[in-house]
């Protein structure tokens, strides 16, 4: 647990219309240096927002961090002011955002967005700052990174959008990357290519990686440790390996049995979770999970379980853990 | 075939040579490339389906995949005549339908139904569920009776897995997979033999995804509904079609049993695709080769000579830059545009 990013029981809400909507109910998680680690969910589960928390761009209002604490490095990013996070944010921790579509500016050139950041941050010139582009435009795996500088993001595809959007995380030498669902819109061979390279260079420079994310394929193939979400609050957590030979929630086997594989025949069982997600302004006093949970019991409905630890780094929030292992068992 | 009953496609498709309830053969759709406001001149063309034909038999699921461009949806659309093809033929059920229309269309279009991506923009936020769901009985003349009708989007409603009390209800207050099924009520209505989902399912929750795939299986089974499944999702494909067709390009690649081709892919792309996909299982996915294609798609209005699929392929040779593959019959009854691939078989 912990060591470059550590987060302790952060709450956030958004006031809406419809009344306080609990987007993220006091979730614990850190991060090693170097170290790859995947929050799961599905909409509404938190984990963009919590990921947002980190960088201080919850948008206030109508967000509001509530409580909690995010330490990077040994500070406390939530005590600090819009001066000294802004020294930290694209610095030290940088961000990928979805869509490569819209997180780019329209009208400003490859060149111009992606050296701004090198500029600001390590005081390169403009000269240095473009030869550090052409090498980081190489290290993405963009042909012809010279031509690339010139052109607008209209010019480029989907996925060299996307390789634009990690060159400019990488170009600062952070400490963390936060990849929000960095590849959803992508075709899957782009998805496969992306990816690799986003593990690939951040095993390599020792960068660590919090990547948020719904698809399960892909938890499987890159992150060492995951923290799987429901309802703004942290289920399970455990080692990509633990999770999948021995899911510990009621969701988190759902969720497994919900996916669809390649590897499996036409036919095979396919056993989703019934009902539908919590309305997140009417969060009850119990489980958030326990409405489409089959082991709930009473006090499901009145408590809300704790993440306790089950086994080594592997820990969730089920009263009823027993229960769900003998059902597995069965 | 897994342990799984068979369901009535698998007793038709095991009871011999079934009769194709649609046809398209040599389909062709080119979209011209415009340039200049005033003096608009057409400067090239796009050509975003190229040569396809495929078959589907009654009962039969045909799963269409491929990544975007390929020109999947237009295919769907050619079939649902929201688009004129450019040329080839679309046959449904002995007719030949590609330029029919007015009054014979109408019979069509009530046995073709279509089943959305989207299910916030594919409703009609101003009519309520039961309205939605009534208007294409009352187009379509049948159960002229407003109270036979209300009971009919009550049944519709029951068999949708959705609650009676939201006849009355507006899209805006339902979730993602409420909206879904709604969409597939509709579609339901006039009782169609023939259903496209255009990538219906891509935009739900994984948990959500499963319920509709699940109700989607429930309704061919009991109403013998034939599908064409269109989606970029190759797991969804595998578990819902019975056969399955690759498109790359415009073109078709590769197109025979599901099983047979997710187990053992031949086309070069049809590989690449299936190695891209990551399984939820770590334990797999180390063993798993993780060499994926580099480079992308090229753009379908300057497509490469030869096989289009020539500049990404490892097994390329000097004749795929010139001649373009045609479909091709492998033993096991598939087909594949890949003479390379299909030499090495027979050696």
């Amino acid at each position: 647990m912990g060591g470059l990013l550590e987060i302790e029981n952060l709450v956030v809400e958004f006031q809406t219309p419809g009344g306080v909507l609990q987007a993220v109910n006091g979730i614990s998680y850190g991060v090693a240096p170097g170290e790859i680690v995947a929050l799961v969910g599905e909409s509404g589960s938190g984990k963009s927002v919590s990921a947002l928390a980190v960088l201080g761009l919850v948008p206030t209002p109508p967000g509001r961090i509530v409580s909690g604490h995010i330490r990077f490095d040994g500070n406390d990013l939530l005590s600090m002011d819009a001066k000294a996070i802004r020294g930290i944010r694209g610095r030290h921790i940088s961000m990928i955002f979805q869509e490569p579509m819209t997180s780019l500016n329209p009208v400003l050139s490859i060149q111009r967005q992606l050296t701004e950041a090198m500029r600001l941050h390590l005081g390169l010139s403009k000269s240095q700052a473009r030869e550090r582009a052409v090498e980081l435009l190489n290290m993405v795996g963009m042909s012809d990174p010279e031509r690339r500088l010139a052109q607008y993001p209209h010019q480029l595809s989907g996925g060299m959008r996307q390789r634009v959007m990690i060159a400019m995380a990488l170009s600062c030498e952070p400490k963390l990357i936060i990849a929000d669902e960095p590849t959803t819109a992508l075709d899957v061979t782009i998805q496969a290519q992306i990816l690799s390279l986003i593990q690939d260079l951040c095993k390599r420079l020792g960068v660590s990686l919090v990547i948020i994310t719904h698809n399960l394929g892909v938890v499987a193939r890159y992150a060492d440790r995951v923290n799987v979400m429901y309802a703004g609050r942290i289920v399970e957590h455990a080692t990509t390996e633990a999770l999948y030979a021995k899911p510990s929630h009621p969701y988190t086997v759902g969720l497994l049995k919900s996916v669809l594989r390649l590897d499996q025949d036409r036919g095979a069982p396919l056993d989703p979770i019934p009902g539908n997600p919590p309305d997140l302004t009417a969060l009850g006093d119990g489980c958030a999970f326990a409405p489409r949970c089959a082991f709930a019991t009473g006090r499901c409905r009145r408590e809300i379980p704790p993440l306790t630890a089950i086994a080594d780094d592997h820990r969730s929030a089920c009263f009823e853990i027993a229960a769900l292992h003998r059902g597995q068992a069965a | 075939m897994s342990g799984a009953a068979p369901t009535m496609a698998d007793q038709a498709l095991a009871s011999g040579e079934p009769t194709p309830l649609l046809e398209v053969r040599n389909l062709r759709t080119y979209f011209p490339v415009r340039k200049g406001i005033v003096f608009t001149r057409t400067v090239g063309e796009l050509r975003a389906v190229d040569g396809v034909s495929f078959t589907i038999g009654r009962g039969e699921t045909l799963g269409l995949v491929g990544e975007s461009g390929c020109g999947k949806t237009t295919i769907g659309r050619c079939i649902l005549k929201l688009e004129q093809p450019s040329g080839g033929n679309i046959v449904f059920d002995g007719h030949d339908i590609t330029e029919q229309d007015g009054a014979r269309m109408f019979e069509y279009r009530r046995r073709v139904q279509s089943i959305f991506q989207d299910p916030y923009s594919s409703l009609n936020p101003r009519m309520c569920v039961g309205d939605i769901i009534s208007e294409p009985l009352l187009i379509h003349h049948i159960e002229a009776d407003f109270i036979a009708r209300a009971n009919r989007v009550k049944t519709l409603l029951d068999t949708c897995g959705l609650p009676r009390d939201l006849a009355d209800r507006y899209p805006h207050e339902m979730s993602g997979g409420q909206r879904q099924r709604v969409g597939i009520a509709r579609a339901l209505a006039l009782r169609p033999d023939f259903v496209i989902c255009d990538e219906a399912v891509s935009a739900l929750d994984v948990s959500i995804q499963a319920q509709i795939i699940r109700l989607l299986e429930d309704l061919r089974d009991e109403f013998g509904l034939t599908y064409l499944f269109i989606s970029h999702d190759l797991s969804v494909v595998r578990h819902i079609c019975h056969r399955v067709a690759v498109m790359y390009l415009g073109k078709l690649v590769e197109i025979g049993d599901c099983d047979a081709i997710f187990r053992d892919p031949r086309h070069p792309y049809t590989q690449a695709l299936l190695t891209a996909v990551p399984v939820p299982d770590p334990a797999i996915e180390k063993g798993r080769t993780h060499e994926y294609i580099g480079g992308e798609v090229p753009s379908p209005i300057n497509p490469p000579p030869g096989c289009v699929f020539h500049p990404r392929c490892a097994q390329a040779e000097a004749a795929c830059k010139v001649n373009i593959p045609a479909m091709e019959a492998l033993p096991d009854g598939r087909q594949i545009a890949c003479p390379v691939v299909r030499r090495k078989l027979d050696a």
